[in-house]
């Protein structure tokens, strides 16, 4: 049960772009087209469901304090999760990389929809920031960890694909010329976060 | 020996004044770039976290800036985005933990926003459009430009969320006791995440209203 709260609540309360505001630069520049946020957001979440669970592993028997213990009980004292950073983006980095080359053999439609996005996920925060908050939330079990990386991964699908097609619209408003592009955006942006604040308190 | 002195140029020419005052407003790494939103947002409903976050960008881009420049010549093109974020990463660690060491309270509350610092883009865009052309000088000069571009919005956005949200400044209380008296409460949305949007889509209207050359066709 707790898995379906964390799904939950990571989809609409803590939503990465609406609570977190993270991936917003990828949220701006590639918010322009309905299609084109589509197949991003489909690669957030692909990276999103197997970068957390992996790094939870990596975290839970390896960097945190007194982890290593499986390997002998004289290693109880090491603490090692000053190195997670520069672990969690190495990890991210190359699975990244591994996706792209397990995409493009199985599946060359979906290699050539996603196009350059695969890469750019590499430096995404919201990916290094799913990482991060699931070590900073002490997640119990690998299952956690995944319906986190899932939800948090479909809370960032929703919100780029909702923004596109706000600014597929817009394009026929007459907004101050000022605002045009990246403030208008942001505002936007504020009042869905203000629509996406109604979810709170909301627990299964 | 007088054809050396053609091409060093003074250390602080106006070419090199250029590179550390364009990004304050013209090229603004937030308003104008727009790279490295994420966490201006997050941090912002204090003024202290958002100097710390500020101070610790620039030092990691300044020193980044400087590292990657001299590295320039022997990072081969395939790999620097792994050589880029490696450099990255291991400054941020030193930030953060000088920072768990020095300013615990704030790295508390900057949480994993100091993390994040690996995937700004702002030091990424600047390690590639800036650091790997450039001679280590000029590159320091610029991050450090970028730095301080990233910083005033930050210390802006922040000012006006912990006046009108807490009313306090750097956590003293400055708006009088007999105003709340007349019924004058703090604004609890200020304080909430999408205030900082509106905040920041504010500067933006008022920076491309005067400067006509930013407004986006």
């Amino acid at each position: 049960m707790e898995e379906i709260n964390i799904f939950v609540k990571s989809i609409f309360i803590d939503n990465m772009v609406f609570a977190y505001f993270l991936g917003m630069c990828s949220y701006l520049a590639v918010s322009k087209t309905v299609k084109t946020s589509v197949g991003l957001g489909a690669a957030v979440i692909f990276v999103l469901i197997i970068t957390v669970p992996v790094d939870y592993l990596l975290d839970t028997y390896i960097l945190s304090e007194g982890a290593l213990k499986w390997i002998d009980p004289e290693y109880a004292n090491v603490d090692l999760s000053f190195l997670s950073f520069i672990m969690f983006i190495a990890i991210i980095a190359s699975m990244v990389q591994l996706v792209e080359m397990i995409v493009e053999k199985f599946s060359p439609s979906l290699y050539a929809s996603l196009g350059i996005f695969l890469p750019l996920i590499a430096v995404n925060c919201a990916i290094l920031g799913g990482s991060l908050f699931m070590q900073q939330r002490e997640f119990t079990s690998i299952g956690q960890a995944t319906a986190f990386g899932l939800g948090s991964g479909i809370g960032w699908f929703l919100a780029i694909v909702a923004i596109a097609a706000i600014r597929e619209k817009i394009r026929y408003s007459n907004v101050p010329p000022a605002l045009r592009g990246l403030g208008i955006t942001f505002i936007i942006t504020g009042l869905m976060a203000i629509a996406f604040m109604t979810f709170m308190g909301i627990k299964i | 020996m007088s054809t050396d002195t053609k091409e060093r140029e003074p250390l602080f020419s106006p070419k090199n004044i250029k590179l550390l005052t364009n990004p304050i407003h013209k090229d603004n790494p937030i308003t104008a770039q727009v790279l490295g939103i994420c966490s201006a947002l997050a941090v912002t409903v204090k003024l202290e976290p958002a100097i710390v976050m500020s101070i610790s960008v620039m030092v990691v881009l300044a020193a980044g800036n400087v590292i990657i420049s001299l590295l320039r010549n022997s990072i081969p093109s395939r790999i620097r985005i792994i050589v880029q974020l490696v450099v990255i990463a291991a400054l941020v660690i030193l930030v953060d933990q000088v920072l768990k060491a020095f300013a615990y309270e704030v790295s508390k509350q900057l949480s994993v926003f100091v993390g994040l610092i690996i995937t700004n883009c702002i030091i990424m865009g600047r390690f590639e459009a800036f650091a790997m052309g450039n001679k280590p000088w000029p590159a320091l000069l610029d991050g450090i430009g970028n730095g301080i571009g990233y910083g005033w919005v930050l210390v802006a956005v922040a000012f006006f969320r912990e006046l009108f949200g807490s009313g306090t400044f750097f956590g003293m209380t400055v708006i009088p006791k007999s105003v709340f008296d007349f019924g004058y409460v703090n604004n609890g949305l200020v304080i909430l995440p999408p205030m900082a949007l509106f905040a920041v889509a504010a500067i933006i209207w008022i920076q491309r209203s005067r400067d006509k050359e930013l407004i986006e066709a």
